[in-house]
């Protein structure tokens, strides 16, 4: 299975971004009402660097009582922030784009240490698309008359936001830049294993001026997440995680006026066509599934390659695989950085276990890991089918289960045959088969001869157990209005 | 003809129908995926050793090049000097793989390279636009073989491929093959700009390769757009999958446009990640470039003393 | 309480991303509101008006094949650039308008969010005036607005700064480019103008900035075949209709002049969509096979 890797001609030498480019503090309080302060209890956890277990900071854990502080905070804020005129709301976010895309370097470097992944993503995926977030959010704030939604769209209130740890700042700057345009204001609760990049946010907004309680950010755990959600004073509930906690918050939300988007996880279907562009699609493909570690809710998870091409199609896939490199996530040349923490790495871990026992062929390119730190060597399974767990659980790591198919019917049913409906890839030359396709498929995000594109202009969320609502475009405002 | 297709492909060679339905079958090209590929790959950071063993091996593969009307004997004999011995100040630099010229400078060429491993690669077949007489081209060819060219660089019949006489094209390659015998390897130019599409730019590599030639190369150097790393990608793979399906490789050379270090380590990056390792050497990769090697020189000399170069400190020729 | 004597600036036109003077080598004197001597301004002729016009085809396809998003970040940097010399212009527009210095301060500060507002919409009004069409058939239908070209753009005569960034610069956020004639008696903030624009990344030739007689530059814009639309708010009626007459010869987009109290209020999507063009784009679906689908 691991090949013995002789030396390459051409050895790509050491190529690390520095790490003096940011400052990270041995400690960091909660976010409340524009000031830090420590938890009520006093209580606090360690965040530490996926790809060395080394301890980046010492981070304050946020209990029931200050969940409840921060949302009084936020309502306190609420009269004024929802008051201003659209257009003053709006160069403030301005002025927050550009201080991110100003900062850009440091915040791409502490993302990769707090999350693991390589600054390659950081700096050229994540980073830019948070600032971009920013700038078309910021357009909305003065011109709500026009999106659709009737004159004048009042926001909702006080927004209390859980994310996850796979986009830390992507995913704050998909829920702060939307409510704060309408005029919301919020409670943010970022992941435990990634609090920083959100911390640091507090101060750009800080730098840009925003009033205080506008923003305000819980660091902690799952209760903490919880407090929030279940706060009596919060009006709209947003969330990005695991499709069973986005049950749990469902559930806490029934009989009340809450109103609450889910974006959950999914098993997304990489369809290849016998026409496809190969060359193109085994891009797409790698991407899909190993790009941030396949740690990605819209993972190309599934490969369904029609049958007449699987066998030249997987040579040329594994082919490719054999030029990723594994390693330190700050080396620029690194393409899979390490997986986000020991429980992540644990659950993959059986995971592939259960592939491998249910009969798939396992197969990764040789590939060293590092000594310390949490690492998965990306992986195939080929002869999979529609019953096996690794075609029907998510996996959210660098695992792709290939299946295969016969006509296009066949393939839209074994993509449609999932709980799931988050995203699906779709590659042909042919136009019309494309159209045809994307209508039948029940995924609210459809890549045609590409995958894992993000523009904030264009709307993101899943069908079915993915969950509902949209972030980004005119449709992502919706959720943070009173409509 | 002498068809000389490899035994694999012989068959697709059989008539113009043939050829037509299998360059027309061949996988279609998405250009955003493959400008993004390429792209991606021109992120890669190479640096100190990595970047040492580069510049050498680019300087290594320059075909040194003076293609212009006014060209005399002095002029290609500085040519042949710069390119045996590049770097006056420092004798350890590679001399270049080659240099390029018209039929009719081959023979001072041959003089000034002489006693050095540097080869002499004549372009022929009416350069650059490829527009006289069969005849006309062939005579061209033979003057460069006969004056003692090492490497024949022709140019294809861009307006027979546009019209999609594909057999005419290929009986051209096969017929400056025969002429250029066994003592010159033939490149075959296809003008990448005129082609205009990555699925004609597709279609014309395995053209080339199916009518033998040694190298496929980008373009002229002569027209607006010429060696881009999207198109140099797209060589690389057919170059990759001819050698899979036939077991011949051949080889590629983009020319035309390559000015700076950071562009010819680019392309480096390609060649290492696509076809592979065994393309990393000058009998199988070739820059088509003239100021290009006064930057490669300057990035040495800076890699060497940890200063940054200047202009004074390369020769002009 | 110095006695240095000041550099006085020379108005120059701004034309392909350049400080040129009139080729006619003429200028004209504009004076404030007390008939005092200001600046002598070019006075720009045909000749002038048809190298803005190549310029402005030339800056075109650049401008239009920039991503939205590119070109928002383009007007929020003119935003930023004319925040940084906001007193430069408040000076200008007393001057020019006869205004008290907190009255001009107004003027600028709302020409200042002028610019923030377009610069938010480029990247959205697709997606207001665009969208799917639900054809009776087995096609996709799509609408999207594109910018139509070249905007010959006749300035308000009376609201030098702010009316005319009020009309620029819903041209230019979608993608086309501009041809600017600036206001006759108060040609001064407009061709400042072109200092900020000079430094905000946008490409030479997206905005160009004439000044002299109206009539005189106004004819030759209205008549060229290579204008594509013409906006007359700074055309009084006489003018208005003889331009429009002559605009006609290629068809132009024409808009009209509209009366305008406060330029400060708050524009609506007419002043982009007025220079947009809709396509339409039809492609079959298919369907996913011979045995027909069952989905």
């Amino acid at each position: 299975m691991t090949m013995e890797k002789r030396t390459p001609a051409f050895e790509y030498a050491p190529a690390p971004e520095s790490r003096a480019v940011v400052d990270i503090a041995p400690s960091y309080g909660l976010f409340i009402d524009g000031e830090f302060t420590e938890a009520a209890d006093g209580k606090v956890f360690k965040t530490v660097s996926p790809s060395t277990e080394e301890v980046l900071s010492e981070v304050a854990e946020a209990g029931e009582a200050d969940v409840d502080r921060a949302v009084k905070a936020a309502r306190k804020a609420f009269e004024k922030w929802s008051a201003l005129p659209g257009a003053e709301r709006a160069k403030y976010l301005f002025r927050i784009a550009r201080i991110i895309q100003e900062r850009s370097r440091e915040l791409a470097v502490l993302e990769t240490l707090d999350n693991g992944k390589p600054i390659r993503e950081t700096r050229d995926a994540d980073l830019p698309l948070v600032a971009a977030h920013f700038f078309y959010y910021a357009g909305w704030a003065d011109k709500l008359d026009h999106a659709g939604y009737g004159a004048n769209p009042r926001p909702l209130g006080v927004a209390g936001q859980v994310i996850p740890w796979n986009f830390p700042l992507l995913m704050l700057a998909w829920k702060i830049a939307p409510a704060l345009a309408t005029g919301n204001t919020v409670v943010l609760k970022p992941a435990e294993t990634t609090p920083l990049s959100a911390l640091f946010f507090a101060d750009i907004c800080r730098q840009a001026g925003l009033p205080r309680g506008v923003v305000n950010i819980v660091t902690g755990d799952g209760r903490a997440g919880a407090a929030l959600i279940a706060h009596p004073d919060v009006n709209k509930v947003a969330f990005t995680g695991s499709t069973a906690v986005g049950k749990e918050i469902a559930r806490t939300v029934a009989g009340t006026r809450k109103k609450v988007t889910l974006e959950l996880g999914g098993k997304g279907a990489n369809i290849v066509f016998d026409d496809a562009p190969i060359d193109q699609a085994v891009e797409g493909i790698v991407n899909g599934i190993f790009f941030n570690q396949g740690q990605v809710c819209c993972a190309g998870s599934r490969l369904l390659v029609q049958e007449s091409i699987h066998d030249e199609l997987l040579d040329s896939l594994k082919r490719r695989l054999s030029t990723l490199r594994l390693g330190d996530p700050l080396d620029k040349n690194t393409d899979i950085g390490a997986i986000n923490s020991a429980e992540q790495l644990a659950r993959i871990t059986a995971l592939a276990d259960r592939g491998e026992a249910e009969g798939a062929e396992r197969w990764s390119p040789a590939c060293e890991l590092p000594e310390s730190g949490y690492w998965f060597a990306p992986t195939l399974f080929t002869g999979v089918t529609q019953a096996h767990t690794v075609a029907r659980d998510e996996i959210f790591g660098p695992v792709l289960s290939v299946l295969t198919f016969r006509t296009p019917d066949e393939a839209v049913a074994k993509a449609n045959n999932t709980p799931y409906g988050l995203s699906a890839g779709i590659w042909t030359e042919k136009g019309s088969r494309i159209l045809a396709v994307a209508n039948k498929l029940r995924a609210g995000v459809i890549w045609s001869n590409t995958f894992n594109k993000f523009d904030p202009t264009s709307p993101f969320g899943g069908y079915k157990e993915s969950g509902f609502g949209r972030e980004g475009g005119r449709h992502g405002l919706e959720a943070y209005l009173d409509v | 003809m002498p068809t000389t297709a490899p035994h694999a492909l012989s068959d697709v060679t059989a008539s113009g129908s043939t050829l037509r339905r299998f360059l027309h079958g061949l996988p279609g090209v998405d250009a955003v995926g493959l400008e993004a590929r390429a792209a991606s790959l021109g992120t890669r950071s190479i640096k100190t050793t990595a970047k040492a063993y580069a510049i050498d091996l680019a300087i290594s593969m320059v075909d040194l090049t003076t293609l212009e009307g006014a060209d005399t004997p002095g002029k290609v004999r500085a040519l042949g000097a710069k390119a045996v011995h590049p770097d006056p100040t420092d004798r350890t630099t590679p001399a270049t793989a080659a240099v390029c010229v018209y039929p009719d400078m081959v023979a001072t060429a041959k003089q000034a390279v002489a006693g050095s491993t540097v080869k002499v690669a004549s372009v022929a077949t009416a350069f650059p636009a490829g527009r006289a007489p069969i005849a006309v081209k062939l005579a061209d060819v033979r003057e460069a073989v006969a004056a003692g060219a090492d490497e024949i660089d022709m140019v294809i019949d861009r307006g027979a491929f546009l019209a999609g006489d594909y057999l005419k094209v290929y009986d051209e390659i096969t017929a400056v093959k025969e002429a250029c015998g066994t003592s010159a390897r033939l490149k075959v130019i296809f003008e990448t700009g005129e082609l205009s599409t990555y699925d004609n730019i597709r279609r014309a590599s395995w053209l080339g390769m199916l009518a033998g030639a040694d190298f496929i190369k980008t373009s002229t150097g002569k027209v607006a757009v010429n060696a881009t790393p999207a198109n140099t990608l797209l060589m690389l793979e057919a170059v990759r999958d001819f050698r899979a399906q036939t077991g011949v490789q051949v080889g590629v050379k983009p020319a035309g446009g390559i000015r700076t270090t950071k562009d010819a380590i680019k392309f480096l990056v390609l060649v290492n990640e696509t076809a592979g390792e065994d393309w990393l050497d000058n009998h199988w990769f070739r820059f088509g470039a003239s100021s290009l090697l006064n930057d490669l020189l300057m990035q040495r000399q800076k890699l060497a003393t940890g200063r940054y170069s200047g202009p004074d400190y390369v020769t002009v020729d | 309480m110095s006695d240095r004597l000041n550099v006085l600036k020379t108005y120059k036109l701004y034309v392909g991303g350049k400080f040129p003077r009139s080729e006619s080598g003429r200028v004209y004197e504009v004076t404030d509101a007390k008939k005092n001597w200001l600046a002598n301004a070019p006075l720009s002729s045909r000749k002038d008006a048809r190298d803005a016009v190549v310029a402005a085809r030339k800056a075109f396809g650049g401008w239009a094949g920039a991503t939205a998003y590119n070109r928002g970040q383009i007007l929020y940097r003119v935003a930023e650039m004319l925040e940084g010399r906001r007193d430069q212009y408040v000076r200008e527009v007393a001057e020019a308008e006869g205004l008290s210095k907190s009255k001009a301060g107004d003027q600028v500060d709302a020409a200042i969010d002028r610019w923030v507002w377009y610069a938010g919409w480029t990247d959205k009004i697709a997606q207001v005036v665009g969208g799917g069409n639900p054809v009776a058939g087995p096609f996709f239908n799509l609408s999207s607005p594109e910018p139509t070209g070249v905007v010959a753009v006749l300035a308000p005569q009376e609201s030098s700064f702010l009316g005319l960034v009020s009309v620029v610069a819903p041209v230019i956020a979608t993608g086309n480019t501009a041809v600017v004639v600036a206001s006759e008696k108060s040609p001064l903030p407009a061709l400042s103008l072109g200092e900020v624009l000079a430094t905000s990344d946008l490409p030479g030739g997206v905005v160009n900035i004439l000044s002299g007689r109206t009539a005189e530059i106004a004819a030759p814009l209205a008549a060229h075949q290579d204008v594509n639309a013409i906006d007359l708010a700074g055309a009084d009626e006489a003018l208005a209709k003889e331009l429009e007459i002559a605009a006609a010869d290629n068809l132009k987009r024409v808009l009209r002049p509209q009366p305008v109290d406060n330029w400060a209020a708050t524009p609506g999507t007419d002043r982009m969509t007025a220079f947009l063009e809709t396509k339409t784009v039809w492609h079959p679906t298919g369907s996913l096979g011979a045995s027909g689908s069952a989905y």
